[in-house]
């Protein structure tokens, strides 16, 4: 055991951007090859966390009654990492679970991650540093305690947050209590993860009755005295910016306390929020509006064919698109809104130099940067602090609300709580780009593919975002997001490749639960599915004998008969039933879905989805089935209901409802989810499930009418 | 002007200047009760659903006035970590949400509505509860609310 200040362990080196951007920036001419290596090599990377806290005890507070405070460095937004991280750290730090309380970490701890909490990668990335850390707090509960008894801390042993030396015991919080001046020990010996007592096991979520009893606190729920409400102007229409405003009405209206006006917004703060909002209408706003956008303009340029073109696939010969022999179909996804329930917003406090703002973020660590650079204030005077998210789904990457709050509270001196209304979140979402696919393949006289092709057009999904530095999106070259699925897997085709066109739309598109894996998912495993049927062979069949040998393939094909044979998968229509199948690997995650669909009153309708997933370690099993069930439902939403529009030159539909949803009464009656841990470290889990949803119904509509659809969301005509 | 009425089993009043302000704000607002979440501002997502004189009531579109002499019950008086209302206890052991914030709203529609009907059929599920949880929740909520019928019914 050594005294030192700090402890700079294993995973901080492999900190920053990560491996692949560390590959990125040690090679300077890039090559179209060595990016395309890289691509297929980011399927399977976990990027690792790339925060700063190095210090166990800026991550744990041991209070007097001991309870073990976790301030986490990832956010819980429904996906269950609270109940992860405590589940790691209660086997490491030798509490119980009960005794665990998980906190968002503020920005002002140094520890949260400063990229996002989004990839589905916060358990896949901190399970190995949690169990240090933990493992590394449990030692210095030693060593404190050790002192007070003058023993030899080695001898001491550890249960239920109590240590023990024989007959004498101390809780956790009396032996560090008072302790300023830490003695860190050197990275411990990790328990064995065979005698894990709460990692690996179902256990209930640890916010799992607050929520029941309604309890925990949102960004909508925050609070601070003397709070006032503000609302903000923003354009109806695709492109309009703010030309002039009449404030004279609004001023006069009840309760408006200022009117901040800026360059492209004007914010009405009031008393309340129901004057704010009956303030806001009442200003006469001139709004510039250089044209009306339109569906069919917005099409024409989501085009395969147009804007920048990267190659992120390239195994073998192109195809030659006059071949006689060759298959072509295309398919399209439309514009997808978040409709997280819980509105964005925030609450802010400008006092002085200090700035504090309360939000529900996925990037505490952005919305800190850009707080502080739109306010001109020191970013460490500027504290991002972090609530339950309702809903995260990727919509809370893009956090500008926060500057317009912060702004606003600036201005009248006391805090702001602005938040969107729903039309203005429907309206000014970050969308789910809209796509088209051209998928090309060749048969060989066996029927088998000798050649596949996937290209496809998307906007923006990590280009653009705040997230991701341009340097990186330029060394790429790609839009690594829309990637996402866009590769084939099938390795023993000998000729594929996926091509990406990307063009920035006229509105904002970014991050949705899954990136560009749901739509080319969709496209690629419908033209499997089409060309199996074509070539009159078994749809499971002809994908594993397309699969080779390698870990990954292995791996995919596991999941593929898994899934065949729990769902006892039949290629022929059975009544008024049929079963589809397809798969996908997202971040070195394979799932495989079979979707038992029939047709009612010309509407399709899911009864079952049966659901193979390697999720690697599942560090709670039970959440893991609870992200599949939800990306099936979310899946299914996506891929038979929802699809935003433009008219008249505004994003439309503006509510739940006409945004039409899958409800209860859409939601498959059977889920059957079956984990498979391929791997021994845990994988990201809260989308890969989504991607073969879509493909999975459309392919059993395939064999109720004979008719292959090809458009997002699926229609019978 | 002032509106008086039970909330949670106890007597309120407020002092309100326009009796068309929704319900939801008076309630969350005023009475600071933050159990009743925001999600559309137009009855559309049912994420503020509460009771009045137990009917199931989407607060955001709900004047105060009307709240009049009535008897309002949110989440926070539907039960307690010792004695959850069956609803709740169904969901506990359902493990039901997920980020949580339309889950109250749920559990309040689902309270309502298995005071009419005691034992709902699936029909019954998918015609009565029509809020809108993007977690997608809705596998897990429908064998919650069979439990839930269970529980309530004596048959545990």
């Amino acid at each position: 055991m050594t005294k030192k200040k700090t402890s700079r362990r294993k995973f901080l080196i492999r900190g920053g951007l990560g491996t692949l951007g560390v590959l990125a920036l040690g090679t300077y001419v890039f090559r179209n090859s060595m990016r395309r290596y890289m691509y297929e090599m980011s399927e399977t990377l976990v990027v690792p966390y790339s925060g700063t806290g190095t210090e166990a005890n800026l991550w744990f507070e041991i209070t007097s009654d001991n309870t073990i405070v976790l301030h986490s460095p990832k956010v819980e937004m429904g996906q269950g990492t609270f109940t992860s991280f405590a589940q790691i750290v209660a086997d490491e730090l030798d509490v119980n679970i009960d005794q665990i309380v998980v906190k968002a970490a503020e920005t002002a701890s140094g520890i949260v991650d400063r990229m996002s909490t989004g990839g589905s990668l916060s358990v896949a990335q901190l399970y190995q540093p949690l169990r240090e850390m933990a493992a590394t707090m449990r030692e210095k509960v030693k060593v404190e305690a050790a002192k007070k008894w003058d023993a030899t801390a080695s001898a001491l042993t550890t249960k239920g947050g109590i240590v023990s030396s024989g007959e004498k015991t101390m809780k956790y919080a009396e032996a560090v209590a008072d302790i300023t001046d830490w003695s860190l020990p050197d990275t411990p010996k990790l328990r064995e993860e065979s005698n894990y007592k709460y990692v690996g096991k179902p256990i209930k979520r640890i916010d799992l009755i607050p929520k029941v009893l309604g309890e925990p606190i949102f960004g909508m729920d925050a609070e601070m005295p003397d709070m006032l409400f503000a609302a903000v102007t923003r354009p109806q229409h695709v492109g309009a910016s703010l030309k002039s405003v009449n404030t004279a009405a609004a001023e006069k209206m009840s309760g408006v306390v200022k009117i901040v006006q800026k360059d492209d917004w004007v914010g009405v703060v009031a008393n309340s929020y129901s004057e704010a909002l009956a303030a806001k209408r009442k200003l006469e706003i001139d709004w510039d509006i250089p044209k009306k956008w339109t569906e069919e303009e917005i099409r024409s340029i989501m085009q395969v064919g147009k804007g920048d073109k990267m190659i992120t696939q390239k195994h073998g010969k192109a195809l030659d698109p006059d071949d006689a022999d060759v298959v072509s179909i295309e398919f399209t996804s439309p514009i997808g809104a978040h409709a997280q329930i819980e509105p964005n917003g925030a609450l802010a406090y400008v006092n002085g130099d200090k700035v504090t703002v309360i939000l529900s973020t996925q990037v505490p660590g952005v919305t800190q940067k850009q707080v502080s650079e739109a306010l001109d204030v020191a970013i460490e005077n500027v504290n991002i602090v972090t609530t339950y998210l309702g809903g995260g789904f990727g919509r809370r990457l893009n956090t500008s609300h926060a500057v317009q709050a912060a702004q606003m509270a600036k201005e009248v001196g006391k805090p702001v709580k602005y938040f969107f209304t729903r039309k203005e979140e429907f309206q000014h979402d970050a969308f789910r780009p809209p796509t088209h696919h051209i998928i090309r393949g060749k048969a060989n006289g066996n029927g088998m593919l000798d050649a596949l092709e996937h290209h496809y057009a998307s906007g923006d999904v990590a280009i653009n975002s705040a997230i991701f530095p341009p340097a990186l999106v330029s060394m790429l070259g790609t839009d690594v997001g829309a990637m996402r699925g866009g590769n084939i897997m099938y390795d023993k085709i000998q000729n594929r490749r996926a091509v990406q066109w990307h063009t920035t739309l006229p509105f904002a598109t970014s991050f949705w639960r899954s990136l560009g894996l749901l739509a080319n998912t969709f496209a690629i495993e419908s033209f499997i599915d089409e060309m199996a049927i074509r070539a009159g062979k078994n749809p499971v069949n002809y994908r594993l004998s397309m699969l080779g040998e390698d870990t990954l393939a292995l791996r995919i094909k596991k999941v593929i008969q898994e899934a065949a044979q729990k769902s006892n998968y039949k290629d022929e229509v059975s009544g008024n039933m049929a079963m589809g199948f397809a798969a996908s690997v997202d971040a070195g995650a394979p799932c495989a879905h079979v979707a038992e669909v029939s047709i009612e009153e010309n509407k399709i309708k899911v009864h079952r989805v049966v659901c193979a997933f390697d999720c690697g370690l599942a560090v709670n099993p039970d959440q893991v089935i609870a992200q599949c069930e939800g990306c099936i439902i979310m899946g299914i939403s996506a891929a038979c209901h929802e699809k935003m529009t433009l008219k008249n030159g505004q994003l439309y539909p503006t509510i739940y409802g006409p945004y039409d949803m899958a409800l209860m009464k859409n939601s498959p009656k059977e889920i059957e989810v079956h984990l498979i841990q391929g791997v021994d470290a845990p994988l990201p889990v809260g989308e890969p499930p989504l991607g073969p949803i879509g493909a999975a119904i459309g392919n059993a509509v395939r064999r109720l009418t004979g008719k292959r659809l090809t458009e997002l969301p699926l229609r019978l005509a | 002007m002032k509106i008086s009425f039970t909330i949670n089993g106890q007597q309120k009043s407020v002092e309100i200047e326009n009796g068309s302000t929704p319900l939801l704000w008076v309630i969350r607002d005023t009475l600071n009760l933050k159990g009743t979440k925001f999600g559309c501002g137009k009855a559309a997502c049912g994420a503020c659903t509460l009771h009045v004189n137990g009917e199931a009531v989407r607060s955001c579109s709900f004047a105060v006035k009307f709240a009049e002499g009535k008897n309002i019950t949110t989440i926070e008086g539907l039960g307690t970590k010792e004695n959850p209302h069956p609803v709740q206890q169904a969901w506990i052991e359902h493990i039901v949400p997920q980020c949580g914030y339309c889950q109250p709203g749920f559990i309040m529609a689902t309270a309502a509505l298995l005071e009419k009907k005691p034992s709902p059929t699936d029909a019954d599920i998918d015609a009565n509860i029509v809020n809108v949880c993007r977690c997608a929740t809705y596998y897990r909520m429908r064998k919650a609310i069979h439990r839930a019928a269970k529980i309530k019914n004596g048959d545990s």
